[in-house]
């Protein structure tokens, strides 16, 4: 190994899927004891890349050096030899098994397991770096910040000194992300390579040494973070100008005062859904959505939140508490009967492909989803349908072969248009949305923020589960906060801080 | 009583292997509905190299054999080709019984060996038979039901115990996060769907040689399937497995058990008990609440590592 | 290990070209079933040879291939219904058994009937036995999430033994001096001929297409194929999805249950315990060959005939055992699982030397 030598050098990478560039001729160099940010839109290749760094994807052509000698990674195996540990974005445990087990799987050092030994290992290594981890805790008890701390350690144990983070804050309260941060610098300080893939521009300039930013699969630049502006990097990744500021008409006066005023259009009152295990997933959740107005709603992963859409939409039963759709209570009717009394909802769930839409099937039979409830007799009218896919596909402007191809084939963002456009052509009054931009680039995201505002604009209300609390301070009118079930404030979007929503995400206890 | 569990133990063996078989195969994430198949195929092998050879070792041999090669089968489908797991399990199931009535057609009506039959005698174990009870129960048997005691206790400490064990159940239950850990998964699932359809072969074999000592082709009679059911009843658990097959062991003698006790009941209808009781535990099994005790989370998931 | 490929995930691949993959799927088995008869020291040519002439040899020998096509196609459709949901329904057997007892017990008790009438009142009969056998594991299925598969089947060896029992006691013939036998249908209860055989392979060709318009025209046969694609999306979509895996599965095993009729009416003219002869098994396999396709299933099934019948004939003409088709049928089976990795993946040649180098 010679003392110069980049940590990583990755020398005309190119991949594709299919038909379609995920990445092509990519260079990328990263040294020992950087902290190197890869910022790219989604669906911008950088998760592509990094995945051939470990060893779970291979390069069509190109070549990687690591610590100046060339590699060929068949495996991840190959890669975690050469000491890269890799942080994906879903994490990559396994959910019954404890710490410990997830620490030291894949390794090889023994037939037999030793527990105590391993434990004892454990232990003086997360001392080292300051985290805590207890090596007999099932991953399934475990917080998103604990699993994240788990994957680090688990990356530390084989001894990685080149890190790479795939969107590690994405789920992460702003607190958490100090936290993270501090361990980042702690392993840079140690003389650890790491790569942070995000889109964030704000956490690039603060913890980055370097970036390289990606557009379409091909790298654009790499500059240093101390002589670059945020406006530079937005045009770098998206290729023109953009302004990434949301528009907000209120149609409400501001303040408390509104609430009270107005009858709500859907008032959630004292809802507690339980789940599995008998324990509380919403615990007397209130609120008021009016029309003219996007709701939004901040938490943690796994806060509530699905269960919330769900209930309101029919889909999951609740213990107690009322749902008042125009003064009718809904609570306890299902997506049938909802459909069948004519009260217009409409539904954007999480899962697009596993919910909302069938995959395999084409925008057409899609489109017949929901209408095909209120056709009387017993065969099925496609034509309707038809018209009504054809109209949706030519006024989202959604790029399809045509409406007889199976939505799975669709990019990310066509796919949500086609689910929006088939829910806001129902002419709903309520407009449930769930993380409707996750995975959309910057283009197609104001696509849709541009659709829901326009739905707000003629009357809608519409309630906006979000991950972002930049987007959702900027697109929202107000903001709920959800932690562990129950809500933990309602605030008003105007006058609140990243900061005060990640301290209520934690349920407000520091 | 003492007898009649005795008897009961003799029928769980065949369930017992082939249990244990699918409860590794499964384990490691694939369901393997070939079982039946597979114990055929073993059965029938273990039989002709038995007639052949007239070495019990070299029959025990050729029925692991032949089911591990049902078994490879369903692994080069599922594993490399990315089969459905449930359709490449019932075709194998079909498969195997037709290759067993084919294979087999010669051999209807012929019987074990002696030399062989005389192997599997019972052989009590010095000590331990003399116990009160559990002896005559459990150690007056033949070695086959000592090798099926030691299965047990080697399958339990592989499972929870050793590296191997944690990484195939690593596959079973997250298949990315084992491969991204750089646990070998192609190797694991076919070593493991290997291994238990090996032992779906041995539990055909302990039928065609021990328990019925002559060939007949319809000789596993959906034990392969109440195996199945037995994975699910057992939690995954290989304990919990032989307390499984030793019930049903128990249920599938006792309708002549009745009959020999003066009840007058028909065979046919007392035929029905482990079919209605494998019903039952299916339809039981189905709540079950702690974590530990659900299936594997990636069984019968086909795996590709560049999956987008 | 190593391998000389690359493989990669491909997007869609065209009709002409999953045709040729299916195509030459089938050839390689045959060939490879040829492979393995030469290994127990037939010919494989003659095997085939010994088929097809023992599938069309003679109007007798066609008429026997019909006769097996029939209850092979309209079980396949029952199977059918049931996979499209992901329900695997593999107690096609039992709800066979069960659909013959009840036309049975409708034969034997009114004997004196009209023609007409009474085999309309076994049919209904046996839809409804059959229906009923298979709505047990369904209603299970539906509103506690039991696993069908098992459930299912072990309903078959219920359903067997059930009339091993009646036909070894309470219905055994008393005049036939101790033979465990049930005493044969009056003649109104037999299907009567139409065009040279009996009249099932019209009530086939009727079910092709009437199950063919229901898959892909119905509301119900919609809402079927939306609960087979996830159940999720069934849910999000209002649909009563306990209420939909009972229908389909009613139907399923409604099909069933009229194979078992059409069995013991115009073939056995009794009721046996072995009349299913494994339709309800070889069902599963001509049902995924077919791709879960009414008119597909029609000819797929024809294929599986000649092969049944002429395994059938090889028995007698050569001595062979007849379960060499059954031995051929997974084969087949196992090529064509096999080949849908072609549909789904490109492979591309990258030569060992390459394939080594990267390994290392």
């Amino acid at each position: 190994m010679k003392e110069s030598a980049p940590a990583i050098e990755m020398r005309g990478i190119s991949k594709s899927f299919g038909s379609a560039y995920a990445n092509k001729d990519i260079d990328l160099t990263v040294l020992p004891g950087e902290i190197h940010a890869l910022l790219g839109e989604n669906g911008a290749g950088k998760s592509t890349l990094m995945n051939m760094l470990s060893g779970i994807y291979r390069p069509d052509s190109g070549s990687i050096f690591v610590n100046g000698e060339a590699v060929r990674f068949a495996s991840p195996k190959d890669s975690i030899k050469r000491g890269i540990g890799m942080i994906h974005q879903h994490f990559k445990l396994v959910d019954v098994m404890t710490a410990r087990d997830n620490i030291i799987l894949g390794g090889n050092s023994g037939f037999f397991l030793n527990n105590k030994a391993l434990n004892r290992r454990i232990s003086e290594l997360s001392d080292r770096y300051g985290l805590d981890v207890k090596p007999d805790k099932k991953v399934y008890e475990m917080s998103v910040g604990e699993k994240q701390t788990l994957e680090i350690l688990k990356v530390l144990y084989r001894g990685a000194n080149i890190l790479i983070m795939d969107e590690p804050t994405a789920v992460l309260t702003p607190q958490e992300i100090e936290k993270l941060f501090a361990i980042i610098r702690n392993m840079k300080a140690q003389g650890c390579a790491v790569v942070i893939i995000t889109h964030k521009l704000g956490e690039v300039m603060e913890i980055s040494d370097r970036i390289t930013v990606l557009r379409r699969g091909e790298a654009i630049a790499t500059v240093e973070t101390a002589q670059v502006e945020i406006p530079t990097l937005i045009e770098m990744m998206v290729g023109r100008r953009v302004d990434l500021s949301i528009k907000r008409e209120s149609f409400h006066g501001a303040g408390p005062d509104a609430l009270s005023g107005e009858q709500g259009l859907l008032c959630v009152d004292g809802v507690t859904v339980y789940d599995k295990d008998k324990k509380a997933a919403l615990d007397g959740v209130s609120f008021t959505l009016r029309t003219h107005e996007i709701l939004g709603v901040a938490g943690v992963a796994g806060s509530g939140q699905k269960e919330l859409c769900e209930t309101i939409a029919g889909l999951q039963a609740a213990e107690k508490g009322r749902i008042f759709f125009e003064g009718q209570n809904i609570l306890g009717k299902s997506p049938r009967d909802i459909i069948r009394l004519g009260i217009r909802m409409g539904f954007i769930p999480e899962d697009r492909l596993g919910m909302g839409l069938v995959g395999s099937m084409d925008i057409v039979h899609n489109m017949i989803l929901k209408e095909y409830q209120n056709q009387r007799g017993f065969v099925l009218r496609r034509g309707p349908s038809a018209e009504k896919a054809q109209q949706i596909v030519d006024r989202l402007d959604i790029l399809t072969p045509s409406v007889h191809t199976p939505v799975s084939r669709l990019s990310g963002g066509n796919i949500q248009k086609v689910l929006l456009g088939r829910e806001i052509d129902s002419d709903p009054k309520v407009l449930i949305t769930a993380y409707p931009v996750r995975g959309l680039d910057i283009g197609a995201s104001f696509r849709i923020y541009d659709l829901l505002n326009e739905q707000k604009a003629r009357g809608v209300g519409v309630i906006f589960i979000g991950e972002d609390l930049d987007v959702l301070i900027e697109l929202c009118d107000r903001i709920l906060v959800l932690s562990g079930g129950r809500i933990t404030g309602a605030l008003d979007a105007a006058r609140t801080t990243k900061e005060e929503i990640g301290f209520l995400m934690t349920g407000g206890a520091a | 009583m003492e007898a009649f569990l005795a008897a009961a133990i003799v029928a769980a063996m065949p369930l017992l292997f082939a249990t244990l078989g699918e409860l590794i195969t499964e384990k490691s994430g694939s369901l393997n509905l070939g079982v039946e198949g597979m114990m055929l195929m073993g059965a029938v092998t273990g039989f002709i190299v038995a007639f052949g050879t007239g070495s019990p070792g070299a029959a025990l041999l050729g029925a692991f054999g032949a089911g591990a090669g049902g078994a490879l089968i369903f692994a080069i489908i599922t594993v490399t080709l990315r089969g459905n797991q449930v359709v490449t399990g019932l075709t194998l199931t079909i498969f195997g019984s037709g290759f067993a009535s084919f294979v087999g057609d010669p051999l209807i009506g012929k019987s074990v060996p002696k030399v062989v039959q005389a192997f599997f005698k019972g052989a009590p174990l010095p000590g331990l038979s003399d116990i009160p009870f559990f002896g005559p129960v459990f150690f007056r048997q033949d070695v086959f039901v000592y090798l099926g005691y030691i299965l047990v206790i080697l399958v339990s400490i592989y499972l929870y115990k050793t590296r191997p064990g944690l990484h195939m159940r690593a596959i079973g239950e997250n298949t990315a996060a084992a491969d991204a850990s750089g646990v070998a998964v192609d190797f694991h699932k076919y070593a493991h769907i290997l291994f238990g359809g090996g032992l779906c072969g041995l539990g055909g074999a302990y039928l065609a040689l021990v328990y019925v000592p002559m060939w007949q082709a319809d000789v596993v009679t959906g034990r392969g399937w109440i195996a199945v059911a037995l994975v699910i009843f057992a939690s995954w658990n290989p304990t919990k497995a032989f307390l499984g097959s030793f019930l049903f062991g128990a249920l599938s003698i006792l309708g002549f058990r009745l009959q020999s006790m003066g009840f007058h009941i028909s065979q046919y209808l007392v035929d029905m008990f482990p079919y209605a009781a494998t019903i039952a535990i299916v339809i039981v099994s189905t709540h079950k609440n702690r974590k530990e005790d659900l299936p594997p989370a990636d069984l019968s998931v086909p795996y590709f590592r560049e999956e987008r | 290990m190593i391998l000389p490929v690359r493989i990669t995930k491909r997007d869609d691949v065209p009709r002409r070209q999953a045709a040729v993959i299916l195509v030459v799927s089938i050839v390689l088995a045959l060939v490879f079933s040829g492979v393995v008869m030469l290994l127990f020291g037939l010919n494989p040519i003659e095997v085939y040879g010994t088929i097809v002439q023992g599938a069309f040899g003679s109007a007798m020998r066609l008429e026997q291939t019909m006769i097996k096509a029939v209850p092979l196609t309209i079980a396949s459709l029952g199977i059918l219904v049931a996979f499209k949901m992901k329900f695997w329904n593999i107690g096609g057997e039992g709800q066979i058994m069960m659909g013959a007892l009840a036309a049975s017990w409708v034969a034997l008790n009114h004997p004196g009937l009209p023609q007409p009438l009474l085999l309309l009142w076994m049919g209904a009969a046996s839809v409804v036995a059959g229906g009923v056998w298979a709505l047990i594991p369904a209603a299970f299925k539906a509103k506690m999430g039991t696993n069908e598969t098992i459930f299912t089947l072990m309903m078959n060896y219920i359903a067997i033994k059930f009339v091993m029992y009646l036909q070894y006691g309470p219905w055994k013939d008393p005049e036939s001096k101790g033979f465990p036998r049930i005493p044969k249908f009056s003649d109104a209860a037999i299907l009567p001929d139409v065009g040279g055989m009996h009249a099932g392979w019209v009530l086939m060709l009727i079910l092709v297409a009437a199950v063919f318009l229901f898959m892909n025209y119905t509301k119900k046969g919609y809402e079927i194929a939306v609960v087979g694609e996830s159940l999720e999306t069934a849910r999000y979509a209002g649909m009563n999805i306990p209420v939909i895996i009972m229908i389909a599965m009613f139907i399923s095993g409604g099909l069933c249950g009229l194979v078992g009729m059409v069995q013991a009416s115009a073939i056995e003219k009794t009721l046996t315990w072995g009349l299913s002869s494994g339709y309800g098994f070889t069902a599963i396999i001509t049902t995924w060959l077919a791709r879960l396709n009414a008119v597909t299933t029609l000819f797929v099934c024809l294929a599986f005939a000649v092969l049944l019948q002429g395994a059938d004939y090889i028995q007698l003409a050569l001595h062979v055992p007849s379960s060499v088709a059954q031995v051929v049928q997974g084969i087949i089976l196992f090529f064509v699982l096999g080949s849908d990795f072609f549909l789904r993946y490109r492979v591309k040649w990258i030569g060992l030397a390459r394939a080594r180098a990267e390994a290392e």
